[in-house]
């Protein structure tokens, strides 16, 4: 998840590990075992995250989840969940419960309450250490600081996600029928009273019932929560498998008929469904309407396809009030259900049509230096080294000869010169098993060892005009002797 | 000499007869300021442009030309035009395209030495501004017809399409294109200016014809 201006994308560390991967026997767990939360810093000029500003929170073992930043009346801090408070280490082939039965065993985990700010201004003061290099604040200076606090939540909860106006903290339970939503305010006000007492590492714990404002029972096996622009919300259910629309209190309770806090309806789903999203729906301000349900599995839903079977996106109608949601549309997908994918209004999107300027790399959004260009294509021997300044365009590569000797290293260098909209073209030589695409004004570079001798053949591998199968050449690796 | 140059020149109005009749001799002179004026600006306006329809192109190819450059999707229809054998654009009216400028100075500059002249050698110096955009079009038809039709034969679709002369103004049709030739704002100005010249000379004419006919008489008798 990202903060609201995309500051810091937040990465929680899911399993506790020595932190920089070190080695520790597994019976000093709970001493040298640690979780953690890593601010990614983003760079928005570049469009990339910025490493020499980002820093890492060490924090107990107790597997952090799902985070979530506050926006608005809890923009500042962010929130995520654990699942294994027990502190379980497993070893089922031992005789040890499982994981998933030790790290289910006590009925509360702890939800995350992180004073981001307060983190960013400690990781600038330069109050960290380095952990395989990379800025790391320590748990006690967590503590110290008062950075980091905990509130019980319903045992080993997935999502939590933030009402649109930041005001509430909805944690669904998983192995608990409820959603269970905390008060900023609330948890200001008991970090104010100093309303806790501490875990056996000494974090601050509040007081479960200071800070909760409401629960409610939703269904079996809730995951994840989104939003809409009439009081709504909306929480996965994985194992009915549904999506209930639930009614929020606050300032949202005069929008919906429904009293505060009470689940209004629900629509079956097909199957098992992890996220869901509504139309910009935990944003600050949502666009209800539509829920796409992102069903992991499709079982009958589709002509069958054997074993392996596509996921299931169902399109909701959610713009009626009440217990109305309808079920609209079924969508086969060949890949895992994207997680909190979202759903933008397409004036949104205004993407590149090609890339800005010929020679482009993606990886680094700059023009490569020295990337190949039309009328200046070549190849340059220097000692075994091969370089090669290849363009690519509707519907030839140049040059169409490639020819070196066996135990050339080949440094190759291609540019797809094209300035027409989706004119991609693919370059593949199958012998040494490379295969490349490439956008309009896309610059690749490849290296490799031309170990295998033999007169080789390379072509576009992106269906790209009327002469595709004519945009060929030979790659001849003439024998050493 | 002085005869000869007064032939070409003309009578000088006398300053009685321009208080008199000072609209007359400033109408010729404003016709043909105005027509100097848009042949300048026609330098910066496109004076021909051509849209490529297909259907895998929903905003069209679009080339304008210009009387010194063209502009537009040239590499992309270039690109097309290669797979039946046609030249690159730019290979087109280079000599034109070079001179241009200068030529249309030269002939804002002969217009203007035509208000100079209050004798039918007027007619003469305006001539090529009047024929200027029908010039213009008869060498873009040249050029669009030996691109047309001298296509590569060992152009991958040489077979499947015949040469052909792209229309120079209005709907063509080739592969599965359809082009559509139209006048730019230039060529538009240019022809205002041919059209203002000619009118230009009609007021000339009343002008100074009297006049001249005067000087004739009087040098004759």
């Amino acid at each position: 998840m990202v903060t609201p201006n995309t500051e810091y994308v937040i990465e929680g560390g899911q399993y506790a590990t020595p932190l920089g991967w070190d080695w520790a026997p597994m019976d000093e767990y709970n001493r040298s075992y640690r979780g953690s939360v890593t601010l990614w810093k983003f760079d928005r000029d570049k469009g990339r995250i910025d490493e020499s500003r980002s820093f890492a929170l060490e924090l107990p073992p107790y597997w952090q989840d799902l985070f979530d930043a506050g926006k608005l009346a809890s923009e500042g801090f962010i929130f995520g969940n654990s699942f294994n408070t027990e502190l379980a280490t497993g070893g089922v082939e031992s005789g040890a419960p499982p994981f998933e039965a030790g790290a289910s065993a006590r009925d509360n985990d702890y939800l995350h309450v992180i004073d981001l700010k307060k983190a960013e201004a400690l990781f600038q003061a330069g109050r960290f250490e380095r952990v395989k290099g990379f800025p790391v604040i320590t748990l006690q200076t967590l503590i110290d600081e008062g950075v980091l606090y905990f509130i019980p939540e319903p045992k080993s909860p997935h999502g939590v996600d933030i009402s649109p106006n930041g005001q509430y903290i909805v944690v669904s339970g998983k192995l608990d029928p409820h959603v269970t939503v905390y008060d900023i305010d609330k948890i200001k006000q008991a970090i104010a009273d100093k309303n806790w007492s501490p875990d056996q590492f000494g974090v601050p714990v509040l007081d479960f019932d200071a800070c909760m404002e409401a629960q409610i029972e939703v269904g079996l096996g809730p995951l994840h929560t989104q939003f809409d622009d009439k009081g709504y919300a909306y929480t996965s259910l994985f194992l009915e498998p549904a999506v209930a629309r639930w009614t929020l209190g606050g300032e949202y309770g005069p929008l919906s008929a429904e009293p505060d806090w009470t689940l209004v309806g629900k629509v079956s789903v097909h199957y098992n469904v992890g996220h869901i999203a509504a139309a910009e729906g935990d944003t600050v301000s949502p666009d209800g309407k539509y829920l796409v349900s992102m069903n992991k599995w499709s079982i009958d839903r589709f002509f069958p396809t054997g074993p392996l079977l596509p996921q299931n996106f169902q399109l909701v109608d959610i713009d009626n009030v009440g217990d109305s949601l309808k079920l609209l549309y079924d969508m086969p997908i060949g890949i895992g259900e994207p997680h909190y994918a979202q759903i933008i209004k397409a004036d949104k999107l205004q993407p590149w049509i090609v890339y800005p300027q010929v020679g482009w790399s993606p990886e680094t959004q700059s023009v490569v230096p020295g990337a190949p260009k039309a009328g200046d294509e070549r190849i340059v021997r220097n000692g075994n080294t091969v370089e090669i300044f290849m363009t690519l365009v509707r519907s030839h590569f140049t040059p169409e000869h490639v020819e070196i000797r066996q135990g050339d290293h080949v440094i190759w260098h291609l540019t797809n010169i094209e300035r027409a909209q989706d004119a991609t073209h693919g370059f593949a030589v199958p012998a040494y098993n490379i295969n490349l695409s490439l956008e309009p004004g896309e610059t690749q570079t490849i290296e490799f060892d031309a170990d295998t001798d033999g007169a080789f053949t390379f072509y576009c591998s992106e269906f790209c005009s009327a002469l595709h199968l004519e945009m060929m050449g030979y790659l001849m690796v003439e024998p050493s002797s | 000499m002085a005869s000869l140059s007064s032939a070409i020149l003309g009578p000088r109005v006398p300053a009685d007869e321009l208080a008199r009749h000072r609209v007359r001799y400033a109408l010729p002179t404003l016709a043909l300021t105005i027509a100097r004026v848009l042949l300048l600006i026609s330098i910066f306006l496109p004076y021909w442009r051509m849209t490529l329809e297909a259907p895998q192109y929903p905003n069209d190819l679009h080339v304008a030309a210009y009387v010194n450059r063209l502009v537009g999707d040239v590499q992309e229809i270039d690109g097309l035009n290669h797979y039946i054998g046609m030249r690159p654009l730019n290979e087109a009216a280079q000599l034109e395209r070079s001179l241009s400028v200068y030529m249309i100075v030269a002939l804002v500059l002969l217009v203007e030495g035509a208000g100079y002249l209050h004798t039918r050698w007027a007619a003469l110096l305006t001539a090529p501004v009047i024929l200027f955009p029908p010039f213009f079009l008869l060498d873009l038809y040249y050029w669009l017809s030996t691109f047309g039709q001298n296509l590569d034969p060992n152009a991958p679709l040489s077979n499947a399409i015949d040469p052909f002369t792209p229309p120079v103004l209005g709907v063509g049709e080739i592969g599965q294109f359809r082009t559509v030739a139209e006048p730019g704002p230039g060529l538009i100005l240019a022809s205002i200016a041919s059209v203002v010249t000619i009118i230009a000379l009609v007021l000339h004419r009343r002008a100074y014809k009297p006049l001249f006919d005067r000087m004739r008489a009087a040098g004759t008798a």
